[in-house]
């Protein structure tokens, strides 16, 4: 432990304007061949710190503190040093492989130029060699015709994989990956993490982790800073922080965080009211059958977003449907609810059918269901006020007393009814996702559509929601059809799982069959892709995914 | 889940309610160019409809002993016309003409274009095919013919002019305003209404229209600009309002008879006018753009 920190920062202080302190008295090393990663919700200020050291912070920004790299001081840098500072001696790779890519390059010219950005004398076919290389270091397969392609041909995890050749390419002592697999799916996600593992092993680098997701936190990192707030709330080795938390924030953030385990289940007395086979007896909220939903693709040609899915949700139960990006779910939810026309298939909603139905008959139809989005911030219209907002499915559907029944929904969702004067942009993610579920309570429906409901939240308010989704659900015993990627809040709050890959529905059943001891190969490579919050157990986890 | 999480009941705030109209009107009157703008305009229309009663002027009847008499003589302050009218009298009541044809008549284009496009944005298909094809074909005949051809059918007036105007200028807007609805309809809060059985009319009045608001009024204020120069162009022609009315188009046309005996104070003052009121617009039209445009904030 003797050894010079790769990358130390002490006390940085990053203040925008007079007021907001981003970044308040942030102290952190990392050693060569260390993985430390820094979690802490939005705003915690982790983005503005490894921002900051690079010098990538607009020049609003007013920095204090030492950072160095290597034994230099980075703030001290002017545009020349800091040039040669990036890339060499440290390289990033962002959240979005998709915008992080210039569309207009092959992917061989854009690692090329990194390359030819520090080695001046380098040769263009070698810098392409090199780049095929590397390529092929960071995993990916048949680099040299992958060279000639363009960013918008790979898929979300190859563009990440390129950005990670792009910032080793120069061999950089420390790597900075700011959510780097945020925007991946699970299975992908847990490729590059690996990934990262095998690089710091081969090259030695030190590798900093900003991230929000704990599951990742216990797979990959050897020590976690704690950031809340701009400030350091906690700093210890993995083992230490997940087995025995120290700070009260972190203590409620792990408490937070969703875990698949078979008895996290919400504790429901009704349970016992709905066995199964009472269930399918009566007219069941949602069936689905042989749905195929197209889309026109390129000249003409059809895509299959959804392929002959049948689903059937019984009255007041809440199936989970899982699956990755592009797999078709979010389809079958608008599908359900009549937003779009399915191809063949039959869509049938509280025992009508909705396939034929027109004018008024889709109009009734659709007063009795409700759909919540993921996106809270544009599911409501910027130009209403809230109370404007929620009272809209009552002004529709021409029920008087709006503004006491405004009133009462934002008290179910527990918000203050003063916050009905304001407009959505004011209020916070999880406020605003309260709302969305108000609207979509409003008219009390017998069957809700949440697509991704909380998956644009932190995951303290992410909690909350959840918590306030099922107890209304337990309340007013709507049926719902649960959207969503993540395996451990479905593991929360289905009575049953269907997963889906590429538009067919792969596997269903009750949801300790599917979570805990599914068929399908493809459910279990999902299940066991899932980083879980505790570093024992993912170590576990990942051999035994290694070995399927 | 777990029941340590704080706060789940946000308390009441006491600050101020910001709706985004209220925030946009704040930004425009901390734009220094949009204040000026609104000032000028201010004026020119005091100027327009308050003068006559400052400084009476007989605007019917000529008075030929005192045609084309200088600047600065007793009770002509910019001098008299070829038949000795009052130039100062007749720019105001010219002023009244142009304005409320050009206020009128944008307001008219940017109201038809509007519906046009939030329609054929929000429907899609064929409808729309249709809608944009009416539009092109629009674009493609000139206004200044289409408004020299109605004028001789029509007699010219205020009324007949200001219809006109706003049917052949409506189109720009209405594409503006298509390209908006063709993003917005796709949003989630319109499917979210469409979700709860909302109709297709609600969907482009209450959220589309309104969320396009700032494309509109920016656009609007550029319309009434242009129709102002255009009511001039027609009237420059000979083809304006007929006398004894005037706007600012005929005040410049019958001076440009007298360029060479170098009345110019049959020109400058209807031209100087004229330039006035379509840069107090457009200043105005920059002014709102930028407090709509978030992104163009602070430059």
């Amino acid at each position: 432990m003797t050894e010079s920190p790769a990358l130390a920062i002490k006390d940085l202080r990053v203040t925008f304007g007079d007021t907001v302190r981003a970044v308040d008295g942030v102290s952190v090393e990392v050693r060569p061949g260390e993985i430390v990663a820094v979690v802490g919700e939005s705003g915690s200020g982790k983005s503005v710190t490894s921002m900051s050291t690079l010098g990538l912070l607009p020049p609003t920004a007013e920095v204090s503190g030492v950072i160095q790299v290597g034994g230099v001081d980075v703030t001290a840098l002017d545009g020349a040093g800091l040039r040669a500072i990036r890339g060499a001696e440290v390289a990033m790779v962002f959240q979005e492989p998709m915008t992080a890519l210039n569309p207009a390059f092959t992917v061989g010219w854009q690692v090329a130029e990194a390359l030819r950005l520090h080695f001046a004398d380098m040769s263009k076919k070698r810098a392409y060699e090199r780049a095929a290389e590397l390529l092929e270091m960071v995993g990916i397969q048949d680099a040299k015709r992958r060279l000639g392609q363009f960013p918008h041909e790979l898929s979300g995890g190859l563009r990440q994989r390129v950005m990670i050749a792009m910032a080793i390419a120069c061999e950089p002592k420390v790597l900075i990956a700011d959510e780097a697999t945020t925007a991946l799916d699970v299975t992908v996600q847990a490729e590059i993490l690996d990934l990262l593992r095998d690089l710091r092993a081969e090259l030695g680098m030190a590798i900093l982790v900003i991230t929000h997701n704990m599951g990742v936190v216990a797979d990959i990192a050897d020590r976690v800073v704690v950031m809340y707030q701009g400030k350091v709330v906690e700093q210890a080795t993995v083992e230490d922080l997940f087995a025995r938390p120290q700070a009260e924030y972190t203590r409620r953030l792990l408490t937070s965080v969703p875990r698949l385990e078979r008895g996290a289940h919400r504790a429901r007395a009704r349970t016992a009211l709905r066995e199964p086979g009472q269930a399918a007896a009566g007219t069941p909220a949602l069936a689905l059958s042989d749905l195929v939903v197209e889309f026109r693709g390129e000249r003409g040609s059809k895509v299959r977003a959804v392929d002959e899915v049948s689903l059937t949700i019984g009255a007041g139960e809440v199936v989970g449907l899982v699956g990755e990006s592009g797999s078709g779910k979010s389809t079958v939810g608008r599908t359900a609810i009549g937003l779009i026309k399915p191809a063949s298939g039959s869509v049938r909603l509280l025992g009508e059918s909705l396939t034929g139905a027109k004018g008024r008959d889709l109009r009734r139809l659709r007063r009795r269901c409700s759909i919540v989005f993921q996106d809270p911030a544009s599911s409501l219209d910027p130009r209403m006020t809230v109370g404007d907002c929620i009272a809209e499915p009552l002004i529709i559907n021409k029920i008087g007393d709006r503004d006491d029944r405004v009133a009462a929904l934002l008290k179910s969702v527990r918000l203050d009814p003063s916050v009905r004067a304001r407009y959505p942009h004011e209020l916070s993610g999880g406020q605003r996702q309260r709302i969305g579920i108000a609207r979509a309570i409003a008219l009390d429906p017998e069957l809700v559509i949440a697509d991704e409901p909380t998956s644009a939240l932190d995951v303290s308010v992410q909690a909350t929601v959840l918590d306030l989704f099922l107890e209304l659900q337990d309340r007013l015993g709507f049926a719902c059809l649960f959207i969503t990627h993540d395996l451990a809040v479905v593991g929360l709050v289905a009575d049953r799982v269907a997963v889906m890959n590429s538009g067919r529905l792969v596997e269903e059943g009750p949801r300790e069959e599917v979570l805990f001891d599914p068929r399908e190969d493809y459910t279990r490579r999902l299940v066991a892709s899932a980083p879980v919050p505790d570093p024992a157990a993912q170590r576990e986890r990942r051999a035994q995914r290694l070995s399927l | 889940m777990t029941a340590s999480v704080p706060s789940p009941v946000v308390a009441a705030q006491p600050a101020p309610v910001v709706g985004p109209y209220r925030r946009m009107v704040r930004l425009f009157f901390a734009n220094r160019l949009a204040v000026t703008g609104l000032v000028l305009l201010a004026l020119l229309l005091l100027f327009c409809f308050v003068g006559p009663l400052v400084h009476p002027t007989d605007q019917i009847h000529t008075q030929l002993a005192d045609a084309n008499l200088a600047p600065g003589v007793k009770g002509h302050p910019l001098g008299t016309d070829d038949v000795g009218r009052d130039v100062l009298g007749r720019l105001m009541v010219g002023g009244q003409t142009s304005l409320e044809i050009g206020i009128a008549a944008g307001l008219l284009a940017t109201l038809i274009g509007t519906v046009w496009g939030a329609v054929a944005g929000y429907t899609g298909g064929w409808l729309d095919a249709i809608m944009m094809r009416v539009v092109d074909a629009g674009i493609a005949i000139p206004a200044l013919f289409l408004l020299l051809v109605s004028a001789t059918i029509f007699r010219p007036t205020v009324t007949t002019q200001i219809l006109i105007i706003g049917c052949v200028s409506w189109l720009v807007p209405a594409r503006l305003v298509r390209a908006e609805a063709l993003s917005l309809r796709s949003r989630d809060f319109v499917q979210a209404m469409m979700a709860m059985g909302g109709s297709h009319r609600r969907a482009v009045f209450r959220h589309i229209i309104p969320n396009a608001i700032g494309t509109v009024v920016v656009n609007a204020t550029f319309q009434v600009a242009d129709a102002i120069l255009l009511v001039a162009y027609v009237s420059f022609l000979g083809l304006g309002v007929a006398p004894p009315a005037t706007d600012w188009g005929a005040m410049l046309s019958n001076g440009i008879s007298y360029t060479y005996d170098g009345y110019w104070w049959l020109i400058f003052p209807a031209g100087i006018a004229i330039i006035l009121v379509v840069s107090a617009f457009n200043c105005i039209g920059d002014g709102l753009r930028d407090s709509f445009e978030v992104r163009l904030q602070g430059r």
